[in-house]
């Protein structure tokens, strides 16, 4: 469903990505994992055109070449991102965002999405304005379970959320990734430096980013437990790489 | 008296804004006042809607009605007689001795050349008072229309707000979509009694080639509140004001909501004073402007306090919609022998924020549903009380086109 083929990213001159080449067939969630400042935000970014990025290579959706469109055609087309740090808009409450997001894309189920998330109490106020990181993060979610994207990329759902937030979040993705059988199964691509989020979703494969460059790729379960053990230096090692 | 203190300051410039050179003498357009606004002329009609004037006057306690120099109609609703009273400047000061007490006293006659012009030349302008303990609930509307082409419209308003009265005033001031260029020079003073509420909002729709010099002066007094809203949406060739409001009562209140769109080459220079001299008074002036194409657009703010306890608050916000625009905002605290006085300011100029509007896009917006969204969130600053068309096309106006 989406195919990332050599895909290089320039920001202010700087190669961030070096030659990024990553397919996930419809149905299927991927994990991307490396250390800080290895290029995960900006892959995802890319992918949905955000930043002021200069980018070569192809990114295509279901066949189809999106590299060249704006942020919201690729939006309409169905890639939703969910922002590691997202823009407080302070003009703008969640209640009218959201519901331009349902004129958009539908607003089914639009009450029961809010409470799932225990973002009823927050829709009054300006979207991320002063919003805690959990606040932040389900928000983000919320977002993404109303656009229904057909490629779901979520950066770093967990990372300062509770646990009992972790689980709010964890199944809303669980249900957003696990659609019943009438809905169009999607794929997705989420960034985790803890891994809790694998609690909750069955990924099917994972990849290590690493100064811009994926080093390898397989059993997410098995590539975490080695990061674990030998850190991302140790991935270098890896007898799967050499 | 007056007029020859004006007759001295005909040549006087004002302390800000581009020095315009204006004709002498009233025209000689003649105009006949109208029974009932069903007859107001369709077009006219319809541009005094924009400005939020109702010609079929349902939901209002009265209405003022002027056309160039001459008052057409005016009108309190049968409800409202004893509580509100309308008429022309003229015939209040002839009705009424003791208004001589406040004309010009809020705003001095000789203050710059286009006082004096009002004062030499003026015609028309509405009195309007609430008469004491009167709960007006329904707003009072005023109309005040250019009709013809390079003409000055010199009106001197005065508005009475009487012991423990409550009002609100919507006033705009427009021309006839015909019109294009002219001038229009309006003094306003304000009398806020003893507990008295007078909630004001003006909008102001003029076109490319219009000059505006508005002079107001606000007095209030003990317990009383002044709220001023101003609107101004559409290009026009320059503006300048600077009302002044006095809070000279104890625990009296003043707050200003401004907010200007400046598009095309308009320049646009707008402030609000308030003087705190009472005891616990209270003070709040907020602008949002936003400046598009070649517009230049100065938002002034000033508090003076001269009260130990007095507390007020400046906001000055401003949003740039193109690369040639400009704002400046000039917020200046003044404190004058109260050294306990708590006064505040914010200040801030930038573009719509792109990481913001990116955001947006992400969720499906259109780059301009995007910066829509911001700009018409950005320009609310709480106006109460404002009739749905004016709601309405507030909407419209603040939907961005990049295209247009
Ligand atoms: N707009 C930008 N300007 C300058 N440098 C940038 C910009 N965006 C990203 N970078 C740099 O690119 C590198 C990769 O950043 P990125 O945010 O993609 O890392 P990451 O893998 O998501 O890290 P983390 O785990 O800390 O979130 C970093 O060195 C970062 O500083
Ligand atoms: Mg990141």
């Amino acid at each position: 469903m989406l195919k990332i083929h050599n895909l290089k990213v320039k920001v202010k001159g700087e190669e961030i990505l070096k030659g990024v080449s990553l397919e996930i067939p419809r149905g299927e969630t991927h994990i991307l994992l490396g250390p800080n400042g290895s290029g995960k935000t900006t892959l995802l970014k890319a992918i949905m055109g955000m930043g002021s990025m200069h980018t070569t290579g192809s990114i295509l959706l279901d066949g189809e070449e999106i590299s060249g469109l704006s942020i919201d055609e690729r939006a309409r087309r169905g890639v939703g991102l969910a922002l590691q740090r997202s823009p407080a808009i302070p003009e703008l409450t969640l209640d009218s965002l959201l519901q331009m997001i349902g004129n958009k894309f539908g607003s089914d189920g639009m009450e029961e999405k809010i409470d799932s998330l225990n973002c009823r109490y927050l829709l009054g106020r300006g979207v991320n304005e002063n919003f805690s990181g959990g606040e932040m993060k389900r928000s983000e979610v919320l977002q993404l379970l109303v656009q229904e994207p057909k490629v779901v990329l979520v950066d770093e759902p967990e990372s300062g959320v509770d646990l009992e937030n972790i689980v709010v979040i964890g199944e809303a993705l669980k249900r957003l990734l696990k659609p019943s059988v009438k809905e169009k199964k999607r794929a997705a691509l989420i960034i985790t430096h803890t891994g809790h989020i694998l609690n909750y979703l069955n990924a099917d494969k994972g990849y290590v980013l690493l100064h811009g460059r994926i080093i390898c790729s397989g059993n997410p379960r098995d590539i975490f437990e080695a990061i674990n053990r030998h850190g991302f230096e140790g991935c270098m090692e890896c007898e799967k790489c050499n | 008296m007056l007029a020859e203190k004006a007759r001295k300051a005909l040549a006087k410039k004002a302390a800000y804004g581009s020095d315009l050179l204006l004709p002498h003498g009233v025209s000689t357009v003649e105009e006949r006042s109208i029974d009932s606004l069903e007859n107001l002329d369709k077009r006219l009609k319809e541009a005094s809607l924009l400005s939020g004037f109702n010609s079929d006057e349902s939901g209002r306690a009265g209405s003022y009605f002027q056309k160039n120099n001459a008052v057409i109609y005016q009108k309190v609703q049968e409800a409202y007689r004893g509580q509100v009273e309308i008429m022309s400047i003229e015939e209040a000061l002839a009705k009424y001795s003791w208004l001589k007490e406040y004309y010009w006293r809020n705003v001095p006659v000789d203050m710059d050349k286009y006082t004096a012009q009002v004062e030499l030349w003026g015609r028309g302008g509405y009195f309007i008072r609430i008469l004491p303990g009167a709960r007006v609930k329904q707003p009072i509307q005023s109309c005040l229309l250019m009709d013809e082409a390079g003409e000055c419209q010199r009106v001197h308003n005065i508005i009475l707000a009487e012991e423990g009265s409550q009002a609100q005033v919507i006033t705009g001031c427009t021309t006839s979509p015909s019109v294009k260029e002219g001038y229009h020079l309006g003094v306003s003073e304000f009398y806020v009694k003893k507990g008295a509420h007078l909630t004001f909002t003006m909008v102001h729709n003029w076109a490319d080639d219009f000059h505006v010099r508005p002079r107001t002066g606000i007095m209030v007094e003990e317990d009383g509140t002044f709220i001023n809203n101003y609107i101004l949406l559409k290009p026009l060739r320059s503006i300048q004001s600077y009302p002044r409001a006095v809070l000279q009562g104890a625990r009296s209140r003043a707050r200003f909501n401004t907010i200007v769109y400046g598009r095309h080459e308009s320049e646009i220079d707008l402030g609000s004073l308030i003087e705190l001299n009472g005891r616990g008074t209270r003070g709040e002036a907020i602008s949002r402007s936003l400046g598009r194409e070649r517009a230049k657009v100065m938002m002034r703010g000033r508090l003076k306090a001269r009260s130990n306890d007095a507390q007020a608050h400046l906001e000055c916000r401003g949003m740039l919609l193109s690369e040639e625009a400009e704002i400046n905002a000039v917020p200046e605290l003044w404190v004058e022998g109260a050294p306990q006085a708590n006064l505040t300011h914010e200040a801030a100029v930038g573009p719509v924020n792109e990481e913001a509007v990116e955001y947006l896009m992400s969720r499906g917006l259109s780059r301009d549903e995007a910066v829509s969204a911001i700009i018409q969130g950005f320009m609310q600053v709480g106006i109460q009380g404002l009739p749905d068309v004016l709601n309405n096309m507030l909407a419209d106006i603040l939907s961005f086109d990049s295209g247009s």
